[in-house]
C-alpha cells in the first residue's frame, strides 16, 4: 500500500495505483479532469494532457519533486508522494493552455452538436478554459463520414483522444479502425472507409468524449437535456443487457451503456441492445438513472462566466 | 590534427569492401570479443570508456547497457538507430556510406556484449541506397563467418537485418522506432516501461545511434581506459560533426571532443571560416532542436571562457546562454541570415513531423508555424512575439516524447537572443487585438 497526499487530502491505495485513481478515490474537485483516459480501456490515457498535476514530493524514499508536470492518468503513486492539482497555479495555468490547444481547431458548433450537454470538452472548457482563444487562423476542416450505417464521424470535432481506436482494438476483432496521417492533419478512419461491422462497435460512441462519433439513430432527435435517462435491462446473449435508455414521453430515443460518475462506461453493450431495441416493451425498466457527472447544463456553469446579464438573473 | 578513430580511412579506395576493410585492421574487435572476452567484460570496457550516446541525448552507453533486463528464456535485442532525420545532421549517413563494415562490426561486438541473437539496423527511408550498401556488406560478413551461425567457430550466433523506414522524423525517437519496426504506426510509446525492460516485441532492448555503435569498435580494440584519455572531462573520445551553412568547407568532420569552437569554425582543417568573407551571426550547434546561439555566446561562454566542442561546454549556462552538443549537426549562419526566416523553416519541419498524439505538440507546432509565417511575410501582429513565446512554453515539458521540447527550444532561443529581428518585421502600423 502507498500513502499519497493530493491537494492536502491523504489516501492509502494499493501499489501501482495511478495518481488519477488515487485522486478519484478522494473524490470531488481533487480529481483532475480527463479526456483521453477511460478506466475500461487498457493503455488509454497520456495523450490529451488535461490531467496533468505537479508532484511536489516524489516519495518518502526519494522526496525530490518531479521536474515536469506529469499526466496523472499514467503516473503511478509512490509511498509518501505529495501531489498538487487545484492548489498549484502552475498546473491550472498549464491546463488552461491545454484547453486552448484542444479548442483551437474545434468548430464550437455546440448548438447543432448532439453531444452538447454531455460533452466532456464543453465541461472542460467551462471549468478550465480561458474566456477566448488567441488562435486567429482558419480552423482545419474535414468531410463528415459514415462509419457503417449507425455511426457518424464528424472529424472536425475530434480531439484525437484515441479512445475509439482502443475500443476497435480491444473489443472488435479484425482491426480496421485507426488513425491516418500525422500531426494536426491526423484523422480517425476505417480501413478504406470500411464499415466497422462488429457487435461491439457502438461503444465507440459512448467513449467519444466529444461529438465526433454520434449515434445516427439518435441524430437531431432531441437535445439530451430534454430526455429522461432510465436504467433498464433485457436478457441478452451477447452482453450484460444493462443499459441506460434515454426517453422522451413513451419513446426510447437512444440506448447507451451505463456510465459512472466520471462519465466512463461501467460495462460494454452490444449493438443489438443499442440500435435494435428502441421500444419500451423491449426492456425491463429499473428506474431513473442518476447522472452523477456534472455537466455544463445541469450545473449552470455559464453563471460563472461573469456576464452581467446572467448575474442579474441569478438573484 | 586531432585523433581519428572512426572515419580515418574514409578516403581509402575500396574501404566499403570487406577485403580492404580487413586489410586496414577491420573486424579485430569481433575476433577479440567473441574469442577472448566475456559479454560482461565488454560492457565493463564500454563503461570505462565514458562513451556517451551520439544520437542526441548523450546518455552514458555503458550505463544504458547495464540497465538491460536479462530474464531467463526471453530474447534480447540490439537496435541501431539509423533514422538520422534531424535537420543539419548527416554524419551517420557518411559513416554508413563510406565504411559500412564499421557499423556492422560494432553491431556484432555490441550484440555479443548484450546477448542479442537478432539485431536490427533501422534506417530512414530516404537512405534506401545506403541500405543497399549495408546489405551488400552484411552479405559479405555472413560469407566470411562474422555473422550467422557459430561466429568465427565460437558458439555465438547472430542474425543482422536492415529495416528501411518510411521517412518520418518521429521514427528516430526510440520507442516510435520500435513501433515502426514492429510494423505499426510510428507513435512514441508512453514511458515507463523503458525499452531496457520492454522494448521490441515487449522484450528487453537497447537502442543506440549508428556512431555510438561504431565507437564500440575502437573502444574494444584499444581498451576503455585508453579511449577515456581522448577528449575532455566527461566528453570522452571523438565525435562526428556534420557542418553546414554559410561556411567555406561544409562536410563531416571527426573531432576530438574538447576542440575549441572557434578553431572548428575558422581552421582550414575544418569549416574554413565563413563564406564570402562575411561575418558570422549565429550557430545551431547540435541539430535543429538545440538552442541557437549568437556569435559571442557560441565562441565564449557567458563567463568569458572559450566554448569547446564538448557536452559540458556547449551546455554551459543552461538555456539562458548555452546550448547542447546534441547530434552534432553544426549549422553556421552568416550576418545576412534572417533568424525569423530560419525559425519559420524549423517550425514548418516540426509541424510536419509531429505524430499528433499529444495535444500541445499536435496543435502547438502548427500554430507556431502559422504565426512565424505571418511574421516573416510582414503581417505580424504586435502581440505575436509574446504569443510565440507563450505557446512554446506550454508545449515544453508537457508531451509524451521530446519532439515537443525539440519544437519549443528553437523558438525560445530565437526570441531570447534575436527578439529585435522579429520585432523589426512587425509593421509599425499594426494594432494590437
Ligand atoms: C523526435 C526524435 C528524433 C530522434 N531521432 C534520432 C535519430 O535519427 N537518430 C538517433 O540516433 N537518435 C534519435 N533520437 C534519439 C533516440 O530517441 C535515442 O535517444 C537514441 O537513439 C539513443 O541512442 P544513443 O544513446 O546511442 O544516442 C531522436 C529522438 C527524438 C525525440
Ligand atoms: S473520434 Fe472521439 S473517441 Fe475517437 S479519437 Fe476522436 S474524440 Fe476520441
Ligand atoms: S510530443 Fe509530438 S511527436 Fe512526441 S508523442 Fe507527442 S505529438 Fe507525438
Ligand atoms: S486524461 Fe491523462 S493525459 Fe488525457
Amino acid at each position: 500500500m502507498a500513502k499519497v497526499t493530493i491537494d492536502g487530502h491523504t489516501v492509502e491505495v494499493p501499489d501501482g495505483t495511478t495518481i488519477l485513481q488515487a485522486a478519484r478515490a478522494i473524490g470531488g474537485e481533487v480529481a483532475p479532469p480527463t479526456m483521453c483516459y477511460h478506466s475500461k480501456l487498457k493503455t488509454s490515457g497520456g495523450y490529451c494532457r488535461t490531467c496533468i498535476v505537479k508532484v511536489s514530493k516524489g516519495s518518502d524514499k526519494d522526496p525530490r519533486p518531479m521536474p515536469k508536470l506529469v499526466a496523472s492518468c499514467r503516473t503511478a503513486v509512490m509511498d509518501g508522494m505529495e501531489v498538487q492539482n487545484n492548489t498549484s497555479p502552475e498546473v491550472l495555468d498549464a491546463r488552461k493552455g491545454v484547453v486552448e490547444f484542444l479548442l483551437m481547431n474545434h468548430p464550437l458548433d455546440c448548438p447543432i452538436c448532439d453531444q452538447a450537454g454531455e460533452c466532456h470538452l464543453q465541461d472542460l472548457g467551462y471549468d478550465n478554459g480561458g474566456e477566448k482563444t488567441r488562435f486567429d487562423f482558419e480552423r482545419r476542416t474535414f468531410e463528415r463520414k459514415d462509419i457503417g450505417d449507425k455511426i457518424q464521424l464528424h472529424m472536425n470535432r475530434c480531439i484525437l483522444c484515441y479512445r475509439c481506436v482502443k475500443v476497435a482494438d480491444q473489443l472488435c476483432d479484425g482491426r480496421v479502425h485507426g488513425v491516418m496521417n500525422r500531426g494536426d492533419v491526423s484523422e480517425i478512419s476505417t480501413y478504406i472507409e470500411n464499415a466497422i461491422d462488429n457487435d461491439f462497435s457502438g461503444n465507440m460512441i459512448d467513449v467519444c468524449p466529444v461529438g465526433a462519433l454520434t449515434d445516427k439513430t439518435f441524430r437531431f432527435k432531441s437535445r439530451v437535456w430534454f430526455t429522461k435517462p432510465m436504467d433498464a435491462h433485457r436478457d441478452c446473449k451477447k452482453c450484460s443487457g444493462k443499459v441506460t435508455l434515454w426517453d422522451k414521453g413513451d419513446e426510447v430515443l437512444r440506448v447507451t451503456g451505463r456510465k459512472d460518475q466520471w462519465g466512463e462506461n461501467e460495462e460494454w453493450i452490444c449493438n443489438d441492445c443499442r440500435f435494435e431495441h428502441k421500444k419500451s416493451s423491449d426492456w425491463v425498466i429499473e428506474g431513473p438513472r442518476k447522472i452523477d457527472r456534472h455537466s455544463v447544463i445541469s450545473a449552470n456553469h455559464y453563471m460563472k462566466l461573469g456576464v452581467p446579464h446572467y448575474k442579474k438573473l441569478e438573484k | 590534427m586531432g585523433k581519428k578513430l572512426l572515419i580515418q580511412d574514409d578516403k581509402v579506395p575500396g574501404i566499403h569492401t570487406l577485403e580492404v576493410y580487413r586489410q586496414r585492421g577491420g573486424y579485430a574487435s569481433v575476433e577479440k570479443a567473441v574469442k577472448t572476452m566475456t559479454p560482461e567484460a565488454i560492457v565493463e570496457e564500454v563503461k570505462k570508456s565514458g562513451l556517451r550516446g551520439r544520437g542526441g541525448a548523450g546518455f552514458p552507453t555503458g550505463m544504458k547497457w547495464s540497465f538491460l533486463a536479462k530474464p531467463e528464456g526471453v530474447a534480447r535485442y540490439l537496435v541501431c538507430n539509423a533514422d538520422e532525420s534531424e535537420p543539419g545532421t548527416f554524419k551517420d549517413r557518411y559513416l554508413m556510406e563510406k565504411i559500412p563494415h564499421l557499423l556492422i562490426e560494432g553491431m556484432i561486438t555490441s550484440s555479443f556484449a548484450l546477448g542479442a541473437k537478432t539485431s536490427y539496423i533501422y534506417i530512414r527511408g530516404e537512405y534506401f541506397y545506403v541500405a543497399r550498401i549495408l546489405e551488400a556488406a552484411i552479405d559479405e560478413a555472413y560469407a566470411a563467418g562474422y555473422l550467422g551461425k557459430n561466429i568465427l567457430g565460437t558458439d555465438y550466433s547472430l542474425d543482422l537485418y536492415v529495416q528501411v523506414g518510411a521517412g518520418a522524423y518521429i521514427c528516430g525517437e526510440e520507442t516510435a522506432l520500435l513501433e515502426s519496426l514492429e510494423g505499426k504506426r510510428g507513435n512514441p510509446r508512453i514511458k515507463p516501461p523503458f525499452p531496457a525492460i520492454a522494448g521490441l516485441y515487449g522484450c528487453p532492448t537497447v537502442v543506440n545511434n549508428v556512431e555510438t555503435i561504431a565507437a564500440v569498435v575502437p573502444i574494444i580494440n584499444m581498451g576503455g581506459d585508453e579511449y577515456a584519455k581522448i577528449g575532455v572531462g566527461k566528453s570522452t573520445g571523438t565525435k562526428l560533426i556534420s557542418a553546414s551553412g554559410h561556411i567555406n568547407n561544409p562536410g563531416v568532420y571527426e573531432i576530438e571532443l574538447g576542440l575549441p569552437v572557434e578553431e572548428f569554425i575558422y581552421s582550414n582543417e575544418y569549416c574554413g571560416g565563413i563564406w564570402k568573407n562575411k561575418k558570422m551571426k549565429a550557430v545551431v550547434a547540435g541539430g535543429s532542436s538545440v538552442p541557437i546561439l549568437p556569435t559571442d555566446l557560441i565562441l565564449k561562454t557567458a563567463k568569458g571562457e572559450p566554448r569547446l566542442m564538448s557536452y559540458e561546454s556547449l551546455s554551459d549556462g543552461g538555456f539562458v546562454s548555452g546550448s547542447m552538443l546534441g547530434s552534432g549537426g553544426f549549422i553556421v549562419y552568416d550576418e545576412d541570415t534572417s533568424i525569423p526566416m530560419n525559425l519559420y523553416t524549423f517550425n514548418r519541419f516540426y509541424h510536419h513531423e509531429s505524430c499528433g498524439q499529444c495535444s500541445p505538440c499536435r496543435e502547438g507546432t502548427g500554430w507556431m508555424e502559422k504565426i512565424a509565417h505571418r511574421i516573416v511575410e510582414g503581417h505580424g501582429k504586435p502581440t505575436d512575439v509574446d504569443l510565440l513565446w507563450d505557446i512554446q512554453k506550454r508545449i515544453e515539458g508537457n508531451t509524451i516524447c521530446p519532439l515537443g521540447d525539440a519544437a519549443a527550444w528553437p523558438v525560445a532561443s530565437a526570441i531570447r537572443h534575436f527578439r529585435h529581428e522579429f520585432e523589426a518585421l512587425i509593421p509599425k502600423t499594426a494594432v494590437a487585438h
